[in-house]
């Protein structure tokens, strides 16, 4: 055992991703007071070259995909796919902010370390194989969001994202925390795998109503970090208090990660108890796209909308989860995927369109959008429309394969009132098309400025992504689909 | 050592602990009284990890809360900072008062 705890050169190899970014991060923070008047675009490039490369990386290790560091991470097919998402979302976050920055005065080198950090988080989170990994990349990851979601320091709105952020975040951390500690005292360990063994080997039945009560504790924490009901409340307010470019990222990045953990957990440490935690996912699930669905109904804020929109989406990850089968992983990855791209290239509209201190951000003032701009409201179009679940887009396959699971494992209900659900949705959604093409324009339109080049890059490689898995989806359900045997 | 105190004193202590953490979060209002809420559920886990490495004779569980104390204290310098700039912009540290976004 004791020359597992020496890493080889594998071992870094499989972690380089995370390595790239850190330094990457550190070091935009050392060349800040170095350099002069056009630092925004150093630390701009500095950091997409380390994503670049981080993604290079994250491919390169799945060439030699297997455990390292005596079992703390491991890297496959399902930890290469999220990696490869979350670096994604990092690069489209970046590419989204430049422009909103310059507006408020507030380009400096700490965006974009925390931006690197959190997705180091995120990808320590794809790969984690122990539940301490796991915990440390979770934190990690919020640690740096908390401080982006209230980024712009003298904002009100901004404080306020922050703080509910931090103190939800927080409480949600320490339940999952709490659930650790009695899964470890209970099986006396924190590897997943070895914690699978326990509850697999005969003799220990009288342990199981711990073990449940632990994964029920954790199943608090991961349902607070997915955004899923109960636990939904903090969303809609962080969401619509952030800065633009930092909804966009957080309603994608931390979102997959923590989906990607709540699946590895549960589908692989807690899978010999699956009939304990699987009711409560389920009415979870329903409950989060009930809420999501009807509260994003009465909204004038489309960034409210919009994260109430992302709660029902969750809603619908749920019942992936819930189906606890290999279809059910697969499609969730495949879902989160499209939700990534989609939700993305709406939120950066919301970006360009709001203007300085995020002035424009109701519905309203979307009017005659698709006259003044036809492109950009072309292209916002797309991602409504895969919102809605229109086939030749991501999110109609998505939303196909999850039912699918859903029918496979006989939760034909389930699939029906989700299906229920993405009719109410088509409502709220089509009533922002409605407004962009039949009103007439108002000042909000006759003021926008044209796209920027960053924004225009996000929002075609979005609408790209968006069409490219509604029309090929095969080409990522494949990948998917042999890389959901989490069990090894 | 036999007559040590018992494991479950010390469970019973942190989940009543954990529980008045969970309480002070839901019940107080002044946002720092919120915030030590939250350290007093981290530490309740601690104590657990620690109940349950002595038992097991591990050493896994207290290196799982030194982990927690790193995370804790990261978490405390951020969350101080955060709640600083509230105070800035408001001059209050009710929580009811940090309401502009509920409609």
């Amino acid at each position: 055992m004791l020359a597992n705890f020496v890493p080889t050169g594998d071992d870094y190899l499989r972690y380089l991703p995370e390595i790239i970014m850190v330094v990457a991060g550190t070091l935009v923070m050392l060349i800040e007071p170095l350099l002069g008047e056009n630092k925004r675009t150093a630390f701009e490039t500095v950091s997409l070259v380390a994503f670049v490369a981080a993604l290079g990386a994250a491919i390169k290790a799945n060439t030699i995909p297997g455990a390292s560091f005596a079992n703390m991470v491991i890297v496959d097919g399902f930890a290469t796919f999220f990696t490869v998402l979350v670096i994604g979302v990092g690069i489209l976050t970046i590419l989204s902010s430049s422009q909103y920055l310059k507006r408020e005065h507030a380009a400096s080198a700490e965006y974009y370390a925390l931006l690197l950090f959190s997705v180091t988080g995120q990808c320590v989170m794809a790969t984690a194989n122990e539940l301490i990994m796991i915990f440390i990349g979770l934190e990690i990851s919020s640690i740096a969001t908390y401080v982006l979601a209230g980024y712009l320091r003298d904002d009100k709105r901004n404080n306020e994202a922050a703080l509910k952020y931090f103190l939800l975040g927080s409480f949600a951390t320490a339940f999952l925390l709490y659930g650790i500690a009695w899964i470890y005292g209970t099986t006396g360990s924190t590897n997943l795998a070895d914690i699978r063994m326990f509850l697999l080997t005969p003799g220990t039945e009288h342990n199981v109503t711990l073990a449940s009560t632990a994964a029920a504790l954790m199943l608090v924490g991961f349902a607070f970090k997915v955004s899923a009901a109960p636990f939904q409340i903090w969303a809609p307010d962080v969401y619509q208090g952030a800065p633009a470019p930092v909804t966009l990222f957080m309603s994608a990045g931390p979102k997959a990660a923590a989906f990607a953990v709540f699946l590895r957990v549960f589908m692989t440490a807690f899978q010999p108890i699956t009939s304990r935690w699987e009711p409560f996912v389920w009415s979870s699930a329903l409950l989060t796209m009930i809420i999501g669905n009807f509260a994003a109904l009465t909204q004038t804020n489309i960034k409210r909308m919009l994260a109430y929109s992302s709660i029902a989406h969750a809603g619908y990850v749920m019942v992936a989860i819930a189906a606890h089968n290999q279809i059910g992983i697969a499609a969730a990855m495949f879902y989160l995927a499209a939700y990534a791209f989609m939700n993305i290239g709406a939120f950066a509209v919301v970006t360009h369109f709001s203007r300085q201190g995020e002035k424009f951000v109701n519905i309203e003032d979307l009017a005659g959008l698709g006259w003044k701009q036809p492109v950009t409201a072309g292209l916002f179009a797309i991602f409504l429309l895969s919102l809605i679940g229109v086939p030749l887009t991501g999110g109609f396959f998505g939303k196909f394969y999850i039912f699918k699971a859903a029918l496979d494992a006989n939760m034909v209900w389930l699939a029906v009132l989700g299906l229920l659900n993405s009719a109410v949705a088509a409502y709220y959604y089509l009533r922002i098309l409605v407004v962009m093409y039949m009103n007439e324009p108002g000042e909000a339109t006759l003021s926008l400025q044209p796209l920027g080049a960053g924004l225009r890059t996000t929002l075609w490689a979005s609408a790209l992504g968006t069409l490219v898995l509604g029309i090929f989806p095969s080409v990522l359900l494949n990948f998917a689909r042999n890389s959901s045997a989490l069990v090894k | 050592m036999q007559n040590a105190v018992p494991m479950s004193w010390y469970l019973i202590l942190s989940a009543i602990l954990f529980g008045l953490g969970v309480a002070g979060f839901i019940y107080r209002r002044n946002i720092i009284t919120v915030f030590m809420s939250i350290e007093l559920m981290l530490n309740a886990v601690n104590l657990t990890f620690i109940a349950f490495s002595y038992t097991l004779r591990q050493v896994d569980g207290h290196i799982f809360s030194f982990f927690v104390m790193v995370v804790a204290a990261a978490e405390a310098a951020v969350g101080l900072a955060i709640i600083l700039t509230v105070f800035k912009n408001r001059e209050t540290l009710m929580i009811d008062d940090v309401s502009s976004m509920k409609y």
